[in-house]
């Protein structure tokens, strides 16, 4: 792993390595990788999470022909704020019969395991905590990390419900890992790389350079599944079934108050942040910025910086997927799970197959 | 399992199994529960998510309706009758008014009856776009309950028109109505019911077009015909099932021979039917409604009231097609004063909620919740 590469050219680290240590290039080298990391991880956790949580409940409202939250701030914009002070200062409850410790240390473990995908999403050319050569395989071995704070956490809780809700999350989220992971692999085999940095590097030119588009209909296929498949692992609706309200009434956080609660919540939105993320890194060409092969256009497209790219391409995914959960009803979970073995592993399998055709006839545009 | 445990546990239920080969378990749905449609407890015997045997627990909301109805004289009591079925108000007003005319002897006059039936089927309108919005939400698509609100406003601010109530409306009365049609009302009628029509398009696209809904609904907790009528079941869940029976034309009461209405019935008796059969009958009160506005019958809407509400002795009995089966009032008098000396209610949503246990078998959990709703029980009917 070469963690500390991008504190080169890095314009966060340069002016913190200009006012904080201007003789010290040592100091200075842990400092910039500290500063990219808390500004890199906890920024986007603790800031974006409730910027999604007043969109999701804005764009559901909106769906429904309803306002939404309007009483604090301009359009409700600080309800979220409101509820995390609430829940901060809530009493934690803790049911009888629990078993303490995991209990209390379950919430922890999607969270951590959310930071830890954090650390390999390129924001910008050289704004990423750590570019790993093998960068999908990380993001896949800690992905499945988040599984066993849920099951940890339900099966601590003691609860019918929960237990209900673990079965199904152990179950749905290791499914849709394998096809996560053949989808994954596809991108790696198109741009020949396996480093996320190196992924986003591979779509340089015009718009039509996107793995999107550029291997013709193979890429757009691949677009659609990963995100019905993402969309599972995320346990997001339609495919909510771990917390399915009106059957479970609240899934694996049954028993959950305060912030406990408020964790899981937490680590839900940072997920999808990250799977946004790596929808637009894998498919729609990442931080680099849309070029539509003219000129003028194309300088003044170019002229915003990486980053916000980057977050407009998260937040047209993140509105993808609210989209989704407001549209359809939910699914059982045999058919949920017949969907993944029967449909999608197979179609993945062959757009696999069609993909390493692409590749070695070279009919990639 | 503790014995304290053992003793909430519904009379008759098969404890859970446990043996080497299933570990099953129990698992208690409500009374407090986000989608068992009121106080209902329900008590399930499940083997993994699969369920073995479904127990309702009624009677978290008794209170008692049918004791209260003897203190009273049927004149106090008909405001009651919208507490059965809140969403179902002026159709259990009719039932009741229905058995009071018989006992009374009196009769109802032409535009009495006419706004009865604009209101019964007003109120089936309102009962079943209810239905829609509560099932789609039960499958987990939360929209589908805003849109069918949406339409039913409509609807709503007519029986406030009416009677100047949404929901308790109080409105019957034994010989017609308590007052007779507010200006406009024929016009603003027809406006709501373009208004649910227009919505029910929308929902066809936006709802029952839905692969998911299908999927979830389509096959799931089939009541064959013939175990339909033996556990007395009626309205949507009978006719879902494949059994033609409405009484509105089976046993016309009020002016319904007159009107020219189809009666849509399932073919497999499952939670897809079930859900077709009430989509198609708010089309067909929408219909009965249309014929109604053209042709609005003059005179008094209330026959002329009696000095005595003193009860003769005997036994009468009405029914009336409610949005969810068949209500039907016994009342019974000893002749000895105007109060009722027993009022007995047949209520639609106990007896197609006793269907529940032999639909859910062989079921997964999520499944119950489908079947629940597609039964639309209201529990306070249930439990009265």
């Amino acid at each position: 792993m070469n963690a500390l590469d991008l504190s080169v050219n890095h314009p966060v680290g340069d002016f913190v390595r200009e006012v904080l240590f201007p003789n010290c290039p040592d100091l200075a080298w842990a400092a910039n990788g500290l500063i990219a990391a808390v500004a890199l991880v906890l920024f986007p956790v603790f800031l974006s999470a409730p910027f999604l949580i007043w969109m999701e409940r804005k764009v559901c409202a909106h769906m429904q022909a309803r306002l939404g939250p309007m009483r604090h701030g301009p359009h409700g914009a600080f309800q979220t704020i409101a509820d995390v002070m609430k829940l901060l200062f809530k009493e934690i409850a803790l049911p009888g019969k629990i078993d303490r410790l995991p209990y209390l240390l379950a919430p922890a473990i999607p969270l951590t395991a959310s930071f830890l995908s954090l650390a390999v999403i390129p924001w910008d050319h050289d704004l990423q905590v750590a570019d790993p050569e093998q960068g999908i395989l990380y993001l896949l071995a800690v992905g499945a990390l988040g599984i066993l704070g849920i099951l940890v956490g339900a099966w601590a809780s003691n609860s019918k419900f929960a237990l209900l809700g673990a079965m199904r999350a152990g179950a749905q989220m290791l499914s849709y890992e394998v096809s996560l992971g053949i989808l994954m692999l596809l991108v790696a085999l198109l741009s020949g790389e396996s480093s996320l940095r190196e992924i986003v590097l591979s779509q340089q030119g015009t718009a039509l350079d996107w793995w999107i588009f550029k291997a013709p209909v193979v890429g757009f296929l691949a677009f659609v599944l990963y995100l019905v498949s993402s969309t599972a692992e995320l346990n997001r609706g339609p495919f909510d079934l771990v917390e399915a309200e009106q059957e479970l009434t609240a899934g694996y956080q049954t028993e959950y108050s305060g912030m406990g609660f408020a964790m899981f919540y937490l680590a839900e939105y940072v997920n999808m942040v990250i799977q946004a993320a790596l929808v637009s890194t894998f498919f729609l060409g990442g931080f680099l910025p849309l070029q539509i092969g003219i000129a003028p256009v194309d300088g003044i497209l170019a002229a915003a910086p990486g980053i916000v790219w980057m977050v407009a391409k998260i937040l047209l995914v993140v509105f993808v997927y609210m989209w989704f959960r407001w549209s359809f009803p939910r699914p059982r979970i045999d058919q949920l799970l017949a969907l993944e073995w029967k449909t999608l592993v197979p179609a993945n399998l062959v757009l696999f197959a069609l993909g390493v055709l692409l590749v070695s006839q070279g009919w990639i545009l | 399992m503790t014995a304290r445990t053992r003793q909430t546990l519904p009379p008759g239920f098969l404890l859970p199994v446990r043996d080497g080969e299933t570990d099953e378990f129990y698992l208690n749905l409500g009374p407090q529960h986000p989608s068992t449609h009121g106080a209902l407890r329900v008590v399930v015997r499940l083997d993994g998510e699969t369920i073995r045997e479904v127990v309702p627990r009624l009677g978290y909301i008794h209170r008692g309706i049918e004791y209260q109805a003897e203190r009273d004289n049927v004149l106090q009591f008909v405001h009651f009758a919208d507490r059965f079925d809140y969403l179902t108000a002026l159709q259990n007003e009719h039932a009741v008014c229905l058995a009071a005319e018989k006992a009374l002897g009196i009769g109802v006059p032409e535009r009495g009856e006419w706004i009865r039936v604009v209101a019964d089927e007003l109120t089936r309108i309102s009962s079943h776009l209810i239905f829609l919005g509560s099932f789609g939400t039960d499958l987990g698509g939360t929209t589908t309950f805003l849109y069918a609100f949406k339409m039913r406003e409509a609807v709503t601010q007519l029986f406030d028109e009416l009677c100047g109530a949404r929901l308790t409306t109080n409105f019957l009365r034994p010989g017609g109505c308590a007052r007779d049609l507010p200006e406009g009302f024929v016009q603003k009628t027809r406006a709501a019911l373009e208004t649910v029509k227009r919505g029910m398009d929308e929902w066809d696209v936006f709802l029952s077009g839905n692969v998911i809904f299908q999927e979830r609904t389509r096959g799931v907790g089939i009541l064959p015909a013939d175990r339909a009528v033996a556990l007395g079941c009626s309205g949507p869940v009978l006719r879902g099932s494949g059994v033609e029976f409405d009484l509105r034309k089976k046993e016309p009461y009020s002016l319904y021979s007159k009107f020219d209405f189809d009666v849509p019935v399932g073919s497999v008796g499952d939670c897809w039917d079930r859900y077709a059969v009430r989509v198609e009958e708010i089309r067909q009160s929408a219909r009965i409604l249309e014929q109604a506005l053209d042709d609005v019958p003059e005179g008094p809407w209330r026959s002329k009231e009696k000095v005595s509400w003193r009860l003769d002795e005997g036994s009468w009995w009405s029914e009336v097609e409610t949005a969810k089966g068949i209500l039907g009032v016994q009342l019974e008098s000893q002749g000895k004063s105007d109060k009722p000396w027993r009022i007995k209610v047949r209520s639609p949503s106990f007896s197609n909620l006793m269907a529940l246990d032999e639909m859910c078998r062989g079921q997964k959990v999520a499944d119950l919740v489908a079947i629940l709703g597609s039964i639309d029980p209201v529990i306070p009917e249930v439990d009265r």
